[in-house]
């Protein structure tokens, strides 16, 4: 299969992307605004083809554990869920990321807390880049603001993963994976042999060899002074992340006097509100964090010197605003502007809180 | 140019697909389009809706508030988008399914009797594919052999064969619809 323009949803160009990448292993449970992950992978039924597993276990817990599974013999493997279904995965995205082991993780977010809604909403930021699960731990976070993202992060979060040895998310939501969009699709790569996995990731546990001792992975550590420098170990390689993995994406910033700062779907919305108060002379541009952990601090900051304001907006009632008030650090007003528990705000409304909250 | 529509009427009606075969006749045309569905329990039984965008330019929001075309095929669909279409726009309604027609003196207001052309025709699965009809005969925004590609695009291999049927609805669609006002410049001008 080589690359071909179809027109699909976010859900399905993860599911046709996972397959194209060479994934070995696919575990979920089924919820909206998701299902048209595994829905898809089952229609596809690659394990005739590239021999991937799909899988759809008992509950989130089992699958986020094959996860773990899968991924400590070094096997590209995933999941996706909702909300709900990813609080349910935290503990063993805490015990990925403490043994470090690579995997994707796809949360197609709706309105909590608790069961909530089944409408779109980014109210799963702090979760998702402030811990989630327990411990010291990170975890590499792509926020994709359209189908064709979807698609290209699947590569992206995989490269990531196994480049650090750690857990990686695609944080998206109940617009980007319900709507649908041209895609390119990604030409297909076979799935790595037995031998190619030895060979790049020593650290599998795919059976002992005489030439080398059995690979262990566990979090367990009882001894202290060895948990630290584990920790230690960690947190230089969340600051080598931190140096290089930022992602961030300016549009019509060049002659910005304001700032609007926004993830996924929102972004989406505020390119709208951008032209419409381009139309009404307020030179207004889009800062978008594609990497929202490592956080694009440092642009954010540079723009604080530069502008009069920024408008961060978002699904939920002010998560990612946190971040950027550290970055800004008080050179410039930052003000929130969000809806709540699944309603997503139309681009009026995103122009009408800019010149309410930060023009006046 | 870009097209902001809404399509809605009765989960059921083929709103979602009659949205998909105008996105992917877009592509056909080599516009940029976006398709982004209500979803969740108000399809079953409910009101579906579907927003397709088709542009020359790449589409910012997938999620907009007012609408340059809404194509309604029941009453609770006409209520909610009836104050939603931009003054100068187009409302496309189905009498079947509609019993109070819209009021708007400022848009160019469609009537086309796509479900009892479908009971003629013998064959109510056509149904949304005769509103297609209808609604690219008041704007003509994509040409018939793109469409008919874009149909190829979205529907699996095994129904192919139901093409030229398909192709038969839409040419109904594109006869019986009816102009039944024209927008007033002046009520736009206000």
């Amino acid at each position: 299969m080589s690359e071909e323009i179809v027109l699909m949803k976010g859900n399905e160009a993860i599911a046709h992307a996972a397959i194209r990448y060479g994934v070995d292993g696919y575990f979920g449970y089924p919820i909206t605004p998701q299902s048209e992950i595994i829905e898809t992978l089952m229609e596809e039924a690659p394990w005739e083809t590239t021999g991937m597993v799909v899988l759809q276990a008992e509950s989130e817990l089992a699958a986020i554990n094959m996860v773990y599974g899968g991924a400590a013999s070094g096997k590209a493997v995933m999941t996706s869920s909702s909300s709900p279904g990813i609080s349910l995965k935290q503990e063993g995205i805490s015990y990925l990321a403490g043994t470090e082991l690579p995997a994707l993780i796809v949360n197609v977010q709706r309105g909590g807390p608790g069961l909530g809604t089944i409408q779109p909403s980014q109210s799963d930021y702090f979760q998702t880049v402030k811990g989630g699960g327990h411990g010291d731990y990170r975890l590499i976070t792509l926020a994709p603001n359209s189908v064709q993202e979807m698609a290209d992060f699947v590569d992206l979060g995989f490269r990531l993963a196994f480049k650090y040895r750690n857990p990686a998310m695609i944080l998206t939501d109940g617009v980007i994976g319900q709507m649908m969009e041209k895609v390119t699709l990604p030409p297909s790569r076979r799935r790595r042999t037995e031998q190619e996995i030895r060979e790049q990731c020593p650290w599998a546990a795919l059976g002992k060899t005489p030439e080398r001792k059995p690979n262990i992975h566990t979090s367990l550590e009882l001894d202290p002074v060895i948990m630290e420098k584990n920790n230690e170990r960690f947190q230089a390689k969340y600051r080598e992340i931190e140096k290089n993995e930022v992602r961030y994406e300016e549009i019509q910033c060049e002659d910005a006097e304001y700032l609007f700062v926004a993830f996924g779907s929102a972004a989406r919305v505020c390119l709208k509100a951008i032209e419409m108060a381009r139309e009404e002379g307020f030179k207004v541009g889009l800062l978008r964090p594609i990497t929202l952990w490592p956080f694009p601090c440092k642009i954010i900051e540079e723009y604080a010197k530069k502008v009069k304001g920024m408008l961060v907006v978002e699904l939920n009632a002010g998560q990612m605003v946190e971040d950027v008030r550290l970055a800004v650090n008080g050179k410039v007003k930052v003000e929130h502007y969000g809806r709540l528990g699944g309603i997503v705000p139309t681009p009026d409304a995103v122009l009408e809180a800019f010149k309410e909250k930060i023009t006046k | 140019m870009t097209h902001e529509i809404v399509i809605s009427g009765f989960g059921g009606q083929g709103v979602l697909s009659m949205g998909k075969i105008l996105a992917y006749s877009g592509i056909m045309e080599g516009m940029e389009v976006s398709w982004f569905p209500s979803y969740g329990p108000e399809q079953r039984g409910g009101t579906a809706n579907v927003t397709v965008i088709l542009s020359d330019k790449p589409i910012s929001s997938p999620i907009i508030d007012t609408y340059d075309i809404a194509v309604v095929l029941n009453q609770p669909s006409l209520d909610k988008f009836e104050e939603k279409v931009k003054p100068g726009g187009i409302i496309i309604y189905d009498s079947y399914g509609i019993h109070t027609p819209p009021k708007r003196k400022d848009i160019d207001v469609y009537k086309i009797n796509a479900m009892d052309e479908a009971v003629n025709m013998n064959n109510d699965k056509v149904f949304n594919m005769i509103v297609l009809g209808g609604l690219l005969k008041a704007v003509p925004m994509v040409q018939l052999e793109n469409v008919m590609e874009g149909l190829k695009k979205s529907l699996p291999e095994r129904y192919h064969n139901l093409l030229p049927m398909n192709k038969e609805a839409i040419l109904r669609g594109m006869e019986i619809i009816q102009l039944e006002n024209k927008a007033e410049l002046n009520k736009i001008m206000n």
